[in-house]
């Protein structure tokens, strides 16, 4: 058997084992489904009477954002997941097995995006719930889902690495915090980025997060007519620019986390 | 204990010609974690067919060998060959070969027994067909049938250890490493893991068995080695172990101090030599002539009037070995530095 042919063999071999555990976890599914649920109707109706969008409706402008950070949130899943399997000791199996062994992590990744499948699909009944609407064609709506999906993709591979670094899950949930709260928070998901202050305007301008919510917001045509261009180039540009991070983070990170999972220390 | 560590190549005799059917061999192998040194040129050698049991105390190096075999770890230096193969250049070819079952059960538990066990089924290549019913096979083999669709969580210990053994076995791998296979276990679990182990070896599996029981490794093991800090210090069968210590011992209790010195009379009378040691009560000497000898100490002792609370004649076990060699002080037994000279 050739080694990519094996690769995705054991690949999807342990997606399929890391589903059955979704399935099994009644306090995952919960995760997925209510912590977005949560987080949309918070955010639209606790700050929706504060923050003015000019030209157009808070709800309709939120729901990008709030689909951005849910996933970045899931990410999380990875490295925990990753974290989990070799505090329990399953990973010593597989790594003692003749099976690929970068499948353990291809396999981990690809699982999560039926997670974010699932969180997206929820996330978007809810959202027209309450008030958002695809005013795009079809194709620029399911141009912003995959893209949407793609980023998550990206930034799981990223906490893959991390949940193979650290000691326990446990410290994966509080390490990937850190760097998730500023990231979904310091962009344009919740406000616009014009009214934050200059080092983290900046920030939030060539943040990716902001880009991935602008291009979805763009595809959804979330945008109130007539709203102005904006400055940045990664904001002009935001399909490309996300498109971009995303080439960037998988052709660093995936590598890493591979040598980092079939090492032999 | 050699002072001195020459690379000298294994002995002809112990490497077969037939090498892509040999066992294990391992040879001079270290490893170090920072400044603790697991392994200090450890040499093994698991012929075909036999099971080998490596029998040491906690942090011994016994799970740090078996690692650096089963290719998760790699060893700072040495060699060592499993099925045949190079386990530091040769990894999946040794992977193809092995079957590893470890002291922390590696199954998950949110799968059930027969979803564990067709997933090692299919990363060993078996085909969907071949790993479904293998792993029916091995549920009924390992009397697991009734929880085969229960989630391995509602598992008690006991049944996930056997579960993760028969997971090592999936593959019909030419040679099985068991770590610790019964550690923790309760004694009724322990007895079923044994029989189970003992079929797979009259089956004639090459096994590589750690251990911290005696008794299982007596049980179990055609050939053992001690090992502490790392490194060899006894080697032989459960029989040529004992040896270390010696025969049979009497052990004598009395009720009061002052008779202790009397029955130390008594017993050097009886004894094989002037060994006779004494720890508070307690005093044992080594003997021959087993009951026969033990009837005349008896009467002896009934003689002088002595009132003992306890005689018995001992058989050395291998506990008594491991604790001589290990260092840990016991009545009746050799000091570890008279045992330099035995080993």
């Amino acid at each position: 058997m050739n080694a990519l042919l094996l690769t995705l063999g054991d690949g999807a071999t342990i997606a399929r084992r890391n589903v059955r555990k979704v399935t099994r976890v009644p306090e995952i599914l919960v995760s997925v489904i209510v912590s977005p649920l949560i987080m949309l109707v918070l955010f639209a109706y606790v700050f929706g009477g504060s923050i003015e969008i000019e030209g157009g409706s808070y709800r309709e402008y939120l729901v990008g954002g709030v689909f951005a950070m849910n996933l970045v949130f899931a990410s999380v899943f990875t490295g925990a997941g990753l974290a989990e399997d070799i505090q329990k000791g399953i990973m010593d199996r597989f790594r003692s097995l003749p099976m690929s062994q970068s499948a353990v992590v291809f396999g981990r990744t690809a699982s999560d995006v039926i997670y974010n499948v699932l969180s997206l699909a929820i996330m978007s009944v809810a959202g027209l719930l309450i008030g958002w609407r695809i005013n795009g064609s079809v194709f620029e709506a399911i141009t912003a889902f995959a893209l949407l999906l793609l980023f998550a993709y990206a930034i799981s591979w990223v906490m893959a690495y991390i949940g193979l670094l650290v000691p326990s899950p446990e410290v994966i949930n509080q390490a990937g915090m850190m760097v998730i709260f500023p990231m979904t928070f310091v962009a344009d998901t919740f406000a616009p980025v014009e009214n934050f202050p200059g080092p983290l305007r900046t920030f939030a301008e060539w943040n990716p997060v902001s880009s991935v919510t602008r291009a979805a917001r763009e595809l959804f045509g979330n945008l109130p007519a007539g709203s102005p261009e904006p400055g940045p180039w990664s904001l002009r540009h935001p399909i490309l620019y996300t498109l971009l991070w995303v080439a960037i983070i998988i052709g660093v990170f995936a590598p890493l986390a591979v040598r980092r999972f079939s090492r032999r220390p | 204990m050699p002072t001195f560590d020459p690379p000298i190549p294994l002995p002809i005799l112990e490497q077969p010609m037939t090498r892509s059917t040999d066992g294990v061999t391992a040879n001079g192998l270290h490893k170090s974690y920072g400044d603790v040194q697991a392994l200090a040129g450890l040499d093994l050698a698991v012929p075909e067919g036999t099971v080998l049991g490596l029998l040491g105390p906690n942090g011994a190096g016994k799970t740090t060998a078996v690692s650096i075999l089963s290719t998760l770890l790699r060893a700072d230096a040495g060699t060592a060959t499993v099925a045949g193969f190079d386990v530091g250049t040769e990894p999946v070819q040794v992977r193809k070969h092995i079957g590893l079952s470890g002291q922390f059960a590696a199954v998950d538990e949110y799968l059930t027994g027969f979803e564990n066990l067709e997933m090692v089924g299919r990363l060993y290549h078996l085909g969907k067909k071949v790993a479904r019913s293998r792993a029916r096979e091995l549920l009924e083999r390992f009397s697991l049938v009734d929880a085969g669709d229960r989630q391995v969580s509602t598992y008690s210990g006991g049944m996930r250890r056997r579960l993760d053994l028969a997971a090592a076995l999936v593959a019909e791998p030419s040679v099985i490493f068991l770590d610790e296979p019964t550690t923790g276990l309760d004694p009724r679990s322990r007895n079923e893991l044994w029989e189970v182990i003992e079929e797979l070896v009259t089956k004639g599996s090459t096994v590589l068995l750690t251990t911290q029981y005696m008794e299982e490794a007596e049980r179990l093991a055609d050939d053992i080695i001690v090992i502490d800090h790392g490194r060899e210090i006894a080697h032989g069968t459960a029989d040529e172990l004992k040896q270390i210590v010696g025969g049979d011992r009497i052990e004598v209790v009395v009720r009061n101090f002052t008779d202790v010195d009397a029955v130390k009379a008594i017993l050097r009378r009886a004894a094989v030599g002037d060994d006779i040691r004494s720890e508070a009560r307690r005093v044992a000497a080594p003997v021959t002539g087993g009951a026969e000898t033990l009837a005349r100490v008896l009467q002896e002792l009934a003689a002088a009037e002595i009132d003992v609370l306890d005689i018995g004649l001992r058989r050395p076990t291998l506990d008594d070995v491991f604790l001589t060699l290990t260092g840990s002080t016991t009545v009746g037994i050799s000091t570890p530095a008279e045992l330099e000279v035995a080993s």
